[in-house]
């Protein structure tokens, strides 16, 4: 059974509240309750960081692309976890745009519709995390898929699962970082459609069985989808990321 | 136990807590709520009042009760259907059976994390007050009933989760079921020859309730209407909350 008592000595990262200065940034108004805690994290920190290939991330100006080998910092507070999620969100799309560049042997007119729909869903959601991060948001990330074999059926829908499934419990996971009731909101609202994308994406894999939804994911015991932390999901995510992402001030929980 | 008393019970909750916040909307005592260092780091008597206000038990309490509720409902929704010989058959029985496993389990979750503070289950009258007179003779219909109660499932947690931002655990476990029955809802919509995902407010014939709101296309002050991106999916990637009172409004019609 899941252990749900509450935890008190688990505090979240606490950093001080500054008074709120108004800012006019018309549609990123909230930035307020979240650019404050972490635009002092970035002060705070930006000369500690590990001599690497130049740093990029909250704070910086990131109107470029990243490059292989950048070493991608997500920031602290809410603004990290928004760019921890940003970060999967844009490896998610790139991956779907390969798969209608290339559309594998025999997909189906609903497959090419399922992905499509994907595809332009993601859009709007990698567009969302860029304009609300603004300057705090990461850069462009380099995605390299050369390990898909985008013409195989099996190779791509094994792919998109494994994405869905790993968005969701990244959503599920990063929830509880999250000390904005806004920001929740508004993760609440992309998390449950990246689980309609996984079971979609597994009941193409195996129709007409449980697998939508199946024992592998979703525990019998409880009916609970996992929750992954930042710890668990980066590495898998990092395999397609060219830059390295330095999740090293995200809140632990 | 007497439904219509618990759920007085609940509404009287919130309003005692917006009565004695009432010089800030809610929107701003989320967002100030939010700022869960502001009791640590720097003490507030706003932030004072609001743990007052929202004594984490009674907020979580009222959270679980709440969800339990709606899980009683669907357990029994499917527990009845499956049990109904001739209304579910062939491969449907793997979707439903999957459906009635899980809400059973988020029955008894809830009810050990709530022990002795669990609201009992309530009497259903799955036709509505005669609205869907064959749902358990009817395939089409039951199926119909499995999405509103799916999809009202999935807004009704997300409208909820705000409210655990205090409580890392609970909340966990509320965005744990709720993704879920967003695996659930969109495998029964496909099953009906639906979209998993939600196009504008489209209810594919369930009460247009269901999904009043879901055409949004603003969040967090961002559209998401995107040139080149057509409109349905700027609806379709984002799922909208419902209030316990709206959420209730749903469910109403569907309790003795």
């Amino acid at each position: 059974m899941e252990q749900l008592h509450k935890d008190p000595a688990s505090p979240k990262q606490r950093v001080s509240v500054l008074p709120v200065v108004p800012v006019n940034i018309g549609r990123r108004w909230f930035m307020r309750y979240v650019g404050v805690t972490a635009a002092g994290g970035v002060l705070l920190s930006s000369c500690a960081q590990e001599n690497l290939n130049p740093i990029t991330g909250p704070g910086e100006t990131s109107m470029r692309g990243g490059r292989a080998g950048d070493v991608v910092e997500l920031g602290s507070g809410d603004i990290g976890v928004l760019n921890y999620a940003y970060a999967l969100e844009q490896a998610e799309l790139r991956f779907l745009e390969l798969v209608l560049d290339t559309r594998y042997d025999g997909m189906s007119t609903k497959e090419f519709q399922v992905f499509k729909d994907l595809r332009d869903q993601e859009i709007t959601h990698v567009d969302f995390f860029e304009a609300v991060l603004g300057s705090f948001a990461i850069p462009k990330l380099t995605l390299d898929y050369s390990s898909v074999n985008f013409r195989n059926r099996d190779s791509v829908l094994t792919t998109a699962r494994n994405f869905a499934d790993l968005a969701t419990a990244a959503y599920n996971g990063a929830g509880q970082l999250l000390t904005d009731a806004n920001n929740l909101a508004t993760a609440g609202k992309i998390v449950s459609v990246e689980a309609r994308h996984a079971s979609v994406i597994r009941e193409l894999i195996a129709p007409g069985s449980t697998y939508f939804a199946g024992d592998d994911v979703v525990d019998p015991a409880t009916g609970l989808d996992p929750a992954k932390m930042p710890g668990e999901v980066l590495p898998v995510a990092q395999q397609f990321i060219k830059e390295i992402i330095s999740a090293s001030r995200l809140p632990m929980a | 136990m007497n439904l219509q008393n618990i759920l007085n019970e609940i509404e009287q909750v919130d309003s005692e807590v917006y009565d004695r916040l009432k010089h800030v909307s809610r929107r701003n005592m989320f967002s100030m709520f939010a700022k869960k260092a502001a009791s640590v780091a720097a003490p507030t008597l706003l932030a004072s009042a609001l743990n007052k206000a929202y004594a984490q038990s009674d907020v979580v309490v009222d959270v679980l009760n709440f969800a339990l509720t709606l899980e009683y409902l669907e357990a029994e929704f499917y527990n009845v259907g499956m049990d109904t010989p001739g209304l579910i058959i062939n491969l449907d029985r793997n979707v439903f059976g999957q459906l009635q496993k899980h809400e059973n389990a988020h029955v008894n979750l809830l009810k050990s994390v709530l022990g002795g503070r669990a609201v009992s289950k309530p009497r259903f009258d799955f036709t509505a007050k005669g609205a869907f007179p064959d749902v358990f003779r009817n395939f089409k219909t039951f199926a119909l009933l499995a999405q509103a109660f799916e999809d009202t499932g999935v807004r009704a947690y997300k409208g909820q989760a705000p409210r655990l931002i205090m409580d890392d655990p609970i909340l966990t476990t509320a965005l744990r079921i709720h993704s879920v029955e967003a695996r659930h809802a969109a495998r029964v919509r496909e099953l009906r020859g639906l979209k998993g995902w939600i196009t504008g407010n489209e209810s594919g014939g369930a009460p247009p309730a269901v999904y009043a709101g879901e055409e949004a296309v603003t969040h967090l002050e961002v559209s998401s209407l995107i040139p080149g991106v057509p409109y349905s999916a700027s609806t379709e990637a984002w799922d909208e909350p419902l209030s316990k009172e709206d959420v209730l409004k749903i469910v109403m019609p569907f309790l003795e």
